[in-house]
C-alpha cells in the first residue's frame, strides 16, 4: 500500500482505519483480559501450593476415593456442554431453548456447588480446618479450602452471572453476544477446575 | 464485520447532577483529574514523611515539636522510637510506589489523555473505571486509618518481608493491625488498577477512531498500553498474595511462616510455611511495578520532547518495541531482588543473566532519546526541562543498575544505602520528573489555563540539583558501608557517615520546600492563570484538536475525528506552521523513519 494512500483521506480496509483488529466487541475483550489477570491469580496460588506441598515433608494424602470428585467434574464438563448448546440456540435466534438451556447450566453449577460443601463439610466433620488437621501438614487444609474456595467463588459468581444474564437475554435486555461472554467465564471456570483436580485432589490420593 | 453498536456500552449522556459530574463521575477526564487529586494529597503526605525520617537520621537525639501529636507511642516526648522511623519508612514508601508513582503517571494521565489521543469518546466500561478510582481511593483511607490504630501502622517495610510480617503482635509493635490494614488498602488498590488496566486494553484495542492505527498512535498512549498489559497480570498475583497474608492473621494459617520458629523467646504455633514464598509471590508482582512506574514516564517524556524538539524520534518502532521488550522481561528479572535471600545459588545467576539483558531495551531507549535530541531545535520550557531532567535521572540511576545485576556484588551492596539511592533516582525521581513533564505539557488542555513557566523554571532548576545533592551522596555512603533500615548509626565505623546525613537532610528539606513552589503555581494557574489556547505547544496529537479547552464531556463534541497522518509530523510545510495534526486532511511527504 503506497503512502499517498494514506494521506489522501481513503480508507483501505483492516489495520490502517482504525477499526478493532481483532473485530471482537469491548465485552468480549474484557472478558478475555479478566480471564488472562483471573488465570494469573489462580496459577498464583497453585503455584504457592505446590511450593508449600514440597517444602513439607508430611504433607497428607487423605482422600480415599475419587467418586465424588469424579462426579463433580463430571457435572462441571456437562454444564460447559449444556452452555454451548445454549449459546448456540441464542445464535440461531432460538431464544426460549436458550434460556432453557442457561438455566439448566445453571443449576448444573448449583448441584457442583452442593456437592462441593458436602465435601468440604465431611472433611470439616472429619477434624479439618483452616490451621489444622489429623492427617499431617497443616497447610494442606489452608491450601485445599483457599483453592477450592476461590473455585467455589468463581463458580457461585458463575451462577449467579448465568441467571441474571439468561433472564435479561429472555426479557431482550441482552443479546445473544452478552450470553456468550458470560459463556467464556463459565468455561473458564471449568478449565481451572480441571487444573485444580489433579493438584489438589488426585497428587494427594491415598496410597 | 466489525458492528459499531458494540460501542455503545461506553455512550452515556453528559452529566445530569452535582455528584454525577464532579463525584461518581463516568467521563475518564474526570476520573483522571481525581486520580490526579489523589496521587497529590498522596505525594504531600509522602514528602512530609520523609522529612520527619531524615531529620531523625541527621540529628537522631532530636526532639521534633508536635510529634507525640502524630503518635503517642511512637514519638514520646517528641523522640521518634525505632519502630516509630520503620514505620514511617514502610508508609512513605507504600504512599509514594502506589499512591503516587503508579496513580498519577498511569491511571491519572493515562485516563485523561489515552481516549482522547486515541480519537474516543470514552471508555468502554465508564462505570468500571469510576469504581477504579473509588476502590484506590478507599485502598488509600484504609492505608491512612493504620496511623490511628492502637499499635500504629507496619513497620514491615512496603515488602512486608514474611515471617514477621505475618505472624501479628507476637513479632512486636506495628506487626498487628497495620499490617492487616496495609494488606486490605494495597488488595484493594490492586482491584481498581485491574478495573483500570481492562479498561485501558479495550480502550487501546477496541475504541480508536477511523485512521487511528496501531502505529499510529502517540508514544504515550503505547506506553500506556504496555503498561496496563503488565498492570492486568502483576496486580492479579500481589492481589492473592495479600489475601493469603491476611488469612494468616487472622485465620491462623501458616503458609508464610516456618515450623519451629521462635520469635522474642515464644515458640509460634505456625508449622509448614515457607517466607521465601513471599518474597517470590511479592517481587513477581514487585518487578512488574517498577516498570508499570517508570513506563509511562517514558512515553509521557517521548511525548514531550519530540513536540519541543519539532522532530520525530529516530525510530517510533524501536521505541515501541524496546518498551515492549522490557515489559517482557520484567516478569524474567525478579529474583534480582531476592540475592540474599537464600535463595539457590544457581537462581542468582538465573535472574542476573535477563537482569543484564534487561538494560539493552533500556539502553536503547535514552539512545534513542539522547540520539533525537543531537542537532534538533530543542524548545525549551518546563515540560521539555523535566523531561530532560527524567532521561538524566534515569542514566544516572540506571548506571548503578549494572552493578546491583551482578550477584556477587550485589551480596555486597544490597543492605546499604546504594540500593536506597539506586531506586530512588531510577524510578522515583524519574518517575516524578516524568509526572511534572506531564503536568506542565497537558495542564492547559486539563484545566484551560497556562502555568507560570518562571516559577516553572526555577521550581525545575532547584529540584533538579536538590535530588542530585540527596541521592547521589547515598551511592557514595552506600559503598562504604552504611547499611539501610537503620534509624540510628551508633556503630563505630558509621559515626563517619552522620555529617553526610546531615548534609543529606538539608537538601532533602530544600528540596522538599522547592516542591512548595510547584504547589504555589499548580493551585495559583488553575484559577488565575493565563487562559490557554487550544494548542499552546503547537502539538500534532488529538488530544489538541479537541473543540474546546478543557475539551467537552465527550471530547470531540458532534464530530469524530478521523486520522490521516502518523502521530509526530514535525519539520514539514504544513498550512499551520512546521507542523501538521494528525487529523489534519492535508496531503504531505510523510516524515517517517526508515527503522
Amino acid at each position: 500500500m503506497s503512502q499517498a494512500d494514506l494521506t489522501m483521506g481513503t480508507h483501505p480496509p483492516g489495520l490502517t482505519t482504525g477499526l478493532p483488529p481483532f473485530s471482537v466487541s469491548a465485552k468480549k475483550m474484557a472478558i478475555w483480559l479478566f480471564i488472562i489477570a483471573d488465570a494469573a491469580t489462580f496459577a498464583a496460588c497453585l503455584v504457592a501450593y505446590g511450593f508449600l506441598r514440597n517444602g513439607s515433608p508430611n504433607w497428607p494424602r487423605p482422600f480415599h476415593s475419587v467418586m465424588n470428585v469424579s462426579l463433580m467434574t463430571f457435572i462441571l464438563l456437562t454444564s460447559s456442554l449444556t452452555m454451548l448448546l445454549g449459546i448456540r440456540a441464542a445464535k440461531i435466534g432460538d431464544k426460549a431453548g436458550a434460556f432453557r438451556w442457561t438455566m439448566i447450566t445453571a443449576v448444573a453449577g448449583i448441584l457442583f456447588a452442593l456437592l462441593h460443601i458436602r465435601e468440604w463439610m465431611a472433611l470439616i466433620g472429619e477434624g479439618m480446618t483452616m490451621f489444622h488437621n489429623p492427617w499431617g501438614a497443616p497447610l494442606f487444609g489452608a491450601s485445599f479450602f483457599s483453592i477450592t474456595g476461590l473455585h467455589l467463588l468463581h463458580v457461585t459468581g458463575g451462577v449467579i452471572a448465568l441467571v441474571v444474564v439468561g433472564f435479561r437475554y429472555m426479557r431482550g435486555r441482552y443479546n445473544a453476544d452478552d450470553l456468550e461472554v458470560t459463556g467464556l467465564y463459565w468455561h473458564f471456570v471449568d478449565l481451572v477446575w480441571m487444573f485444580v483436580v489433579p493438584f489438589v485432589y488426585l497428587l494427594n490420593l491415598a496410597q | 464485520m466489525h458492528d459499531t453498536s458494540s460501542h455503545a456500552v461506553a455512550h452515556h449522556g453528559p452529566p445530569a447532577s452535582f455528584i454525577r459530574k464532579h463525584i461518581f463521575s463516568l467521563d475518564h477526564k474526570v476520573i483522571g483529574k481525581q486520580y490526579f487529586g489523589l496521587a497529590f494529597v498522596a505525594v504531600l503526605v509522602g514528602i512530609f514523611l520523609s522529612w520527619l525520617m531524615r531529620l531523625h537520621l541527621g540529628w537522631t537525639n532530636l526532639a521534633i515539636p508536635g510529634l507525640h501529636l502524630l503518635s503517642s507511642n511512637g514519638a514520646p516526648g517528641n523522640l521518634m522510637t525505632p519502630e516509630y522511623y520503620l514505620q514511617l519508612m514502610t508508609m512513605h514508601a507504600t504512599i509514594m510506589v502506589f499512591f503516587v508513582l503508579t496513580t498519577a503517571p498511569f491511571a491519572a494521565f493515562g485516563n485523561y489523555f489515552l481516549p482522547i489521543q486515541v480519537g474516543a469518546e470514552d471508555m468502554p466500561f465508564p462505570r468500571f473505571n469510576m469504581m477504579s478510582f473509588w476502590i484506590t481511593f478507599l485502598g488509600f483511607i484504609a492505608l491512612m486509618s493504620s496511623f490511628f490504630v492502637g499499635d500504629g501502622p507496619t513497620l514491615g517495610g512496603w515488602t512486608q518481608y514474611a515471617p514477621l510480617s505475618a505472624i501479628g503482635q507476637a513479632a512486636g509493635p506495628g506487626e498487628g493491625t497495620g499490617v492487616v490494614l496495609w494488606a486490605i488498602s494495597i488488595t484493594l488498590f490492586c482491584i481498581g488498577q485491574l478495573l483500570g488496566s481492562l479498561n485501558f486494553i479495550t480502550t487501546t484495542l477496541d475504541m480508536r477512531t477511523r485512521g487511528m492505527s496501531l502505529m499510529r498512535m502517540p508514544l504515550s498512549v503505547w506506553a500506556w498500553f504496555i503498561t496496563s498489559v503488565m498492570g492486568l497480570t502483576a496486580f492479579a498475583v500481589l492481589m492473592p498474595a495479600c489475601i493469603l497474608l491476611i488469612l494468616d492473621h487472622v485465620a491462623g494459617t501458616s503458609f508464610f511462616v516456618p515450623s519451629n520458629l521462635v520469635i522474642n523467646d515464644q515458640l509460634l504455633p505456625h508449622s509448614g510455611g515457607s517466607t521465601l514464598l513471599w518474597q517470590h509471590l511479592f517481587w513477581f508482582f514487585g518487578h512488574p511495578e517498577v516498570y508499570i512506574a517508570i513506563v509511562p514516564g517514558m512515553g509521557i517524556v517521548s511525548h514531550v520532547l519530540i513536540t519541543s524538539m519539532r522532530r520525530p524520534l529516530l525510530s517510533h518502532r524501536v521505541m515501541i518495541y524496546s518498551m515492549g521488550a522490557l515489559a517482557v522481561l520484567s516478569y524474567m528479572v525478579y529474583g534480582h531482588h531476592m540475592f540474599v535471600s537464600g535463595m539457590n545459588p544457581v537462581s542468582s545467576i538465573a535472574f542476573s543473566f535477563p537482569t543484564l539483558i534487561i538494560t539493552i531495551p533500556a539502553t536503547i531507549i535514552v539512545l534513542l532519546w539522547l540520539g533525537s535530541l543531537y542537532g534538533s531545535r530543542l524548545r525549551i520550557n518546563t515540560a521539555s526541562l523535566f523531561a530532560l531532567g527524567f532521561i538524566s535521572m534515569f542514566i544516572s540511576g540506571g548506571v548503578s543498575g549494572f552493578f546491583l545485576a551482578q550477584p556477587s556484588i550485589d551480596i555486597l551492596l544490597h543492605g546499604t544505602y546504594f540500593v536506597v539511592g539506586h531506586f530512588h533516582m531510577v524510578m522515583g525521581v524519574a518517575a516524578m520528573f516524568g509526572i511534572f513533564a506531564g503536568t506542565f505539557f497537558w495542564f492547559p488542555k486539563m484545566f484551560g489555563r497556562m502555568m507560570n513557566e518562571t516559577l516553572g523554571r526555577i521550581h525545575f532548576w532547584l529540584t533538579f540539583v536538590g535530588t542530585y545533592t540527596i541521592f547521589m551522596p547515598f551511592h557514595y555512603i552506600g559503598l562504604a558501608g552504611n547499611i539501610r533500615r537503620y534509624q540510628a548509626f551508633t556503630p563505630d565505623y558509621m559515626q563517619q557517615f552522620i555529617p553526610v546525613h546531615k548534609f543529606i537532610t538539608v537538601a532533602a528539606l530544600l528540596t522538599g520546600a522547592a516542591q512548595l513552589i510547584f504547589v504555589y503555581n499548580l493551585i495559583h494557574s488553575r484559577f488565575w492563570g493565563k487562559p490557554a489556547p487550544d494548542n499552546p505547544w503547537e502539538a500534532t496529537s488529538l488530544e489538541w484538536s479537541t473543540p474546546s479547552t478543557p475539551p467537552p464531556w465527550n471530547n470531540f463534541g458532534d464530530k469524530m475525528p478521523v486520522v490521516y497522518h502518523d502521530p509526530y509530523q514535525y519539520g514539514v510545510e504544513g498550512s499551520t506552521g512546521d507542523y501538521v495534526m494528525q487529523n489534519s486532511p492535508e496531503r504531505i511527504e510523510t516524515v517517517r523513519d526508515e527503522a
